[in-house]
């Protein structure tokens, strides 16, 4: 580093293997505010290109994507949801024999249709409506034209990020297999937008790291293949199921703490060039510049953010991340941090970077944490779009939390746009004499 | 099972919370898994209520399914009402916990709640959110004033010597407009000389429910939601109903009419002096000569059957369209959306099937379209003028203006919504007579629309505005088609074949992109029809002097 690079907080930064690692989390049970997996649809049909997804379930399911959706949607969908009626709970229909026409019906309008997932919601997992049964008849009927998998994105087992989760554990199986003699590649896990997935691979191919792919694929045609020398490196946080199947494919998960912020970045860079043998050196000159470049952008909302206290309610299973980005590179206070499921394994390096004593939940009773945040009056929360207006009515300033999941967040280029996620509530503010 | 890309309406309990949340003091506990909390942002962002909807979620999860979820749908009207405190609880289940058959009203009934507890049974796989909403407000109507119906007596306005008074009843949370329909509607009965006992839902509290039965008539705002409670209130408490939603400047009138004959007051004299008071600009602004364009202009309705029906009659009697189509979503009024599009002698579409009303407006090519939003994205992709006429919203149906549908000022709202995307008159002659002027090319939008308008951009992709075409061009419709299938029914068979000379294919050019659909297709069927060969400059001529208008 040099004198253009300044650290922001220097002194907030933790020692590694302290911060939240072992710290205790605050779990309830009572409501959950949060979006099931389905609402994983609405960027994933666009980051898979040749992809549709048909959610077998209720007019709640059509419903919530069209209204979570909302204005965000402009060109041609592809999803649809294939609404359950009282024939078909009454037996009057057989469910099967409707679904296959629907899907037939659908295929026909969507000759440009590669990979189609069934997707399982609430209703269809009471009924015990099997998807998978369903998935491999319409696979066998499709194939090779039409590959049909399935997965859940139902709100009885999935929050939010966790439908994308699903998704690519569901693609997983169905990634071709790498020889065992194949050379070592790099997986890029997790849906990022398209620039930032460029942005990696340059870096990554920069320090010589030439294999690597990225899943989900831009188009279902390109799956990368995976074997016991491919080695992942997780670019989101809620791929729990998706990296189980990969190490069942026998792939090794590369540990890294999440690529927000230029520390985020670093680090995660780091991991991957430190598990392909890159030199410390070559490492050093690919990222100096952009991490500089990172850590100036960030350095600009300092004045605004350093010192305000911010609280987390769940949303995306980012606010580990998120936080300790927002700790560590902008100063601020963290309030409370809840996240609707925690796992210690994949955050442990972003724990390791909390600073130590944040108030972490997991689950939390949407009740209970309003009152808590009544309570501590943080200058800033972080919270879905149900709560953001009646908290801003009370004069608490709000970020809606869904930005952070449809903007280019991760990677050096995009640290100055995260901070200013942030910083954008109170620069309004300030602005505003009305 | 029903394929659906887009849904006109959301599920049953969607229609509670708009009860619920227009109310105050009342909470509503749901049986729901966690997803179904999405509809909060219903209210909070689309209506930008600065409060959390009145909503509690029992957000159960796959393993409370084995175990007792009954158990935790008490233990959640139990916590709901020690923290808010309500002073009725609705109760019910979404689309999933139907299927788990808990029965929530048993459930808080045996919790003994000191407060009027009203059960929903909201079957979710069969109906829909306005069927949802009816049935809410008319279960909370039922409970709340059931106890005074026996031996109910009430003295009419003349033994009190007071003047009449009504329940303004209907409107809701999420309602197209109700929010400032309300003040002009009460402004109008003010200026009728008619006191207003309650309104409900939006803004009553379960004892102004409780006082319904003191008025002495209702007004029935939007059928849709008050319809089933009228007419119980109507048979239990004697009270008489409005069927007529002012909607428009006649339609204005004739609700003064009723309302005057249900107060006892003169009907004639009442609608020329509230006229004269309120003096609406739309009459005139109608009848004014830069208005003559506005003949015949083709236009296509679609909406929730009292914004559809309604409209109709202001397009085709205060304005001077020609109704091209009508229909509407709404099955449990379709009988009525039938019978009105006999007035114009049109088939009604009735459906909720998206692909269906977008086909319905590709084939008939108007020259404007009065729907939803969802019909708003279709005109724009066809490169027609829109304005939006009906629920389901949209954050743009909530203006920061007073923006009324109804009453004298909803007329003049009317008026400037529907007239502003057109074309206007003089510049519509200047496209026709000029086409070659270099700053007339089809991608420069009409002056109304703006430069860089998306509905001229996307009428430019499309090229000429015709269906056939259109269709191939992935830009301008929802779903690219394997070839042939839509552009088969966009067009007549024949058609397909018929070959237009280069001569006559300049000479289309020349005429206006938001008319050479029509001409084409004009001039094809003419063609196809008579058998004609190559379509040649005289064809199209031809055609024009057989269909001309």
């Amino acid at each position: 580093m040099n004198d253009m690079t300044p650290i922001p907080v220097a002194t907030a930064r933790p020692a590694a293997g302290i911060g939240c690692l072992d710290a205790p989390v605050r779990k309830e049970r009572g409501q959950h505010a949060v979006f099931c997996g389905l609402t994983g649809i609405i960027w994933m049909h666009r980051k898979i290109q040749d992809a549709f997804f048909l959610v077998v379930g209720s007019r709640t399911c059509a419903h919530l994507i069209q209204s979570a959706a909302g204005v965000m949607i402009f060109a041609e969908p592809r999803f649809a949801t294939a609404i359950i009626d009282e024939r078909d709970l009454a037996g009057l229909a057989d469910v099967h024999d409707e679904l296959d026409s629907v899907v037939a019906k659908l295929l026909a309008r969507r000759p440009d249709i590669k990979l189609l997932f069934l997707v399982g919601s609430c209703p269809s997992e009471v009924i015990k409506l099997d998807l998978g049964k369903a998935a491999s008849r319409l696979d066998k009927r499709f194939f090779p034209r039409v590959r049909v998998l399935n997965y859940s994105g139902s709100g009885i087992e999935t929050t939010f990020t966790q439908g994308e989760d699903a998704a690519l554990a569901a693609l997983v199986p169905v990634l071709p297999a790498a020889p065992a003699d194949a050379v070592a590649s790099l997986l890029i896990v997790g849906a990022l937008a398209d620039v930032v997935e460029d942005q990696f691979l340059r870096l990554l191919n920069e320090m010589g790291i030439a294999n690597v792919k990225a899943l989900p694929p831009r188009r279902s045609t390109e799956l990368p293949d995976v074997g016991p020398n491919t080695r992942y490196l997780l670019a989101q946080p809620f791929l729990t199921e998706t990296a189980r199947a990969l190490d069942e494919r026998g792939a090794e998960r590369i540990a890294a703490p999440f690529p927000l912020g230029e520390q985020g970045t670093t680090e995660w860079l780091r991991a991957a060039a430190e598990a392909f043998g890159v030199a410390p050196a070559v490492f050093e000159a690919v990222t100096a510049a952009p991490a500089a470049r990172a850590s100036r952008a960030v350095a600009r909302h300092l004045p605004v953010l350093s010192g305000k206290r911010v609280m987390f309610f769940p949303d995306s299973q980012l606010e580990i991340p998120l936080a300790r980005f927002l700790a560590n590179e902008l100063g601020m206070g963290l309030a409370e941090v809840a996240t609707p499921y925690l796992h210690r394994a994949h955050l442990a390096g972003d724990l390791a970077l909390l600073p130590a004593g944040t108030p972490l939940s997991e689950g939390p009773d949407v009740d209970l944490q309003l009152d808590r945040c009544r309570a501590a009056r943080p200058d800033l929360v972080v919270c879905g779009l149900g709560l953001a207006n009646p908290l801003e009515a009370e004069n608490i300033t709000t970020k809606w939390s869904i930005e952070l999941v449809f903007t280019p967040i991760q990677g050096y280029e995009q640290a100055g746009d995260l901070a200013e996620l942030f910083a954008r509530p109170f620069g309004r503010q300030s602005r505003l004499e009305v | 099972m029903q394929l659906t890309l887009w849904t006109y309406e959301g599920p049953p309990h969607v229609g509670a919370m708009r009860i619920a949340t227009a109310m105050e003091g009342v909470h509503y506990v749901l049986h729901a898994p966690q997803g179904d909390t999405y509809a909060d942002l219903l209210f909070t962002m689309i209506e930008r209520r600065n409060k959390r909807t009145p909503v509690t979620y029992t957000t159960f999860q796959a393993r409370d399914l084995g175990s007792d979820t009954a158990e935790l749908f008490k233990n959640a009207c139990q916590q709901a009402y020690d923290r808010f405190q309500p002073e009725a609880m609705l109760v019910g289940a979404s689309c999933t916990a139907e299927l788990i058959q808990d029965n929530p009203g048993g459930l808080a009934a045996a919790l003994k709640l000191p407060l009027p507890v009203i059960a929903l049974e909201l079957p979710a796989y069969q109906k829909k959110e306005n069927w949802g909403a009816a049935e809410t407000f008319y279960r909370l109507v039922r409970q709340l004033t059931g106890s005074r119906a026996e031996g109910f007596q009430r003295k009419t306005p003349a033994e009190e010597n007071r003047p009449a008074r009504c329940n303004i009843l209907g409107p809701t949370a999420l309602g197209f407009r109700h929010r400032d329909d309300i003040v002009e509607v009460t402004k109008l009965l003010a200026a009728i000389g008619v006191d207003i006992n309650v309104i409900a839902p939006q803004g009553a509290r379960p004892a102004d429910i409780a006082r319904l039965p003191d008025a002495d008539f209702n007004i029935s705002l939007y059928p849709e939601i008050s319809d089933i409670t009228v007419r119980w209130l109507e048979r239990t408490f004697r009270q008489p109903s409005t069927r007529i939603v002012p909607i428009g400047i006649g339609a204005t009138r004739d609700f003064i009419r009723e309302v005057a004959a249900l107060a006892g007051m003169d009907a004639e004299a009442t609608v020329t002096r509230v006229e004269s008071q309120m003096a609406p600009r739309m009459p005139w602004y109608s009848r004014s000569v830069d208005s003559t364009y506005l003949t015949g202009k083709r236009v296509f309705i679609f909406g929730d059957a009292t914004h559809a029906i309604a409209a109709a009659r202001v397009a085709a009697k205060e304005l001077g369209f020609e109704v091209v189509g009508l229909g509407t979503y709404a099955r449990e009024f379709a009988r009525d959306v039938r019978a009105a599009a006999a007035l114009y002698g049109v088939e009604p579409l009735i459906t909720d099937d998206y692909l269906e009303v977008e086909e319905a407006i590709a084939a008939v090519q108007p020259e404007l379209v009065l729907g939803t939003q969802m019909e708003r994205n279709i005109a724009k992709r066809l490169g027609i003028a829109c304005a939006v006429i009906s629920a389901p919203v949209h954050v743009q149906d909530f203006p920061a203006r007073y923006s009324p549908q109804m009453g004298f000022e909803g007329g003049n709202v009317l008026f400037d919504a529907w007239v502003h995307p057109l074309m206007m008159g003089l510049e519509e002659h200047l496209l026709c007579m000029f086409r070659g002027d270099f700053e007339f090319r089809d991608d420069v939008a009409a002056s109304h629309l703006g430069h860089g308008h998306g509905a001229a951009k996307a009428a430019v992709k499309a090229e000429p505005v015709l269906a056939a075409e259109a269709e191939s061009e992935p830009v301008a419709i929802q779903l690219p088609v394997p070839a042939g299938a839509e552009t088969d029914k966009a067009k007549p068979a024949a058609a397909q074949s018929l070959i237009w000379t280069s001569e006559a294919e300049r000479e289309l050019k020349k005429i206006p992109f938001f008319v050479r659909g029509k001409a084409r297709r004009n001039t094809e069927r003419f063609a196809s029809e008579r058998g004609l060969g190559p379509i040649t400059v005289d064809t199209l001529y031809d055609a024009k002097s057989h269909f001309g208008r």
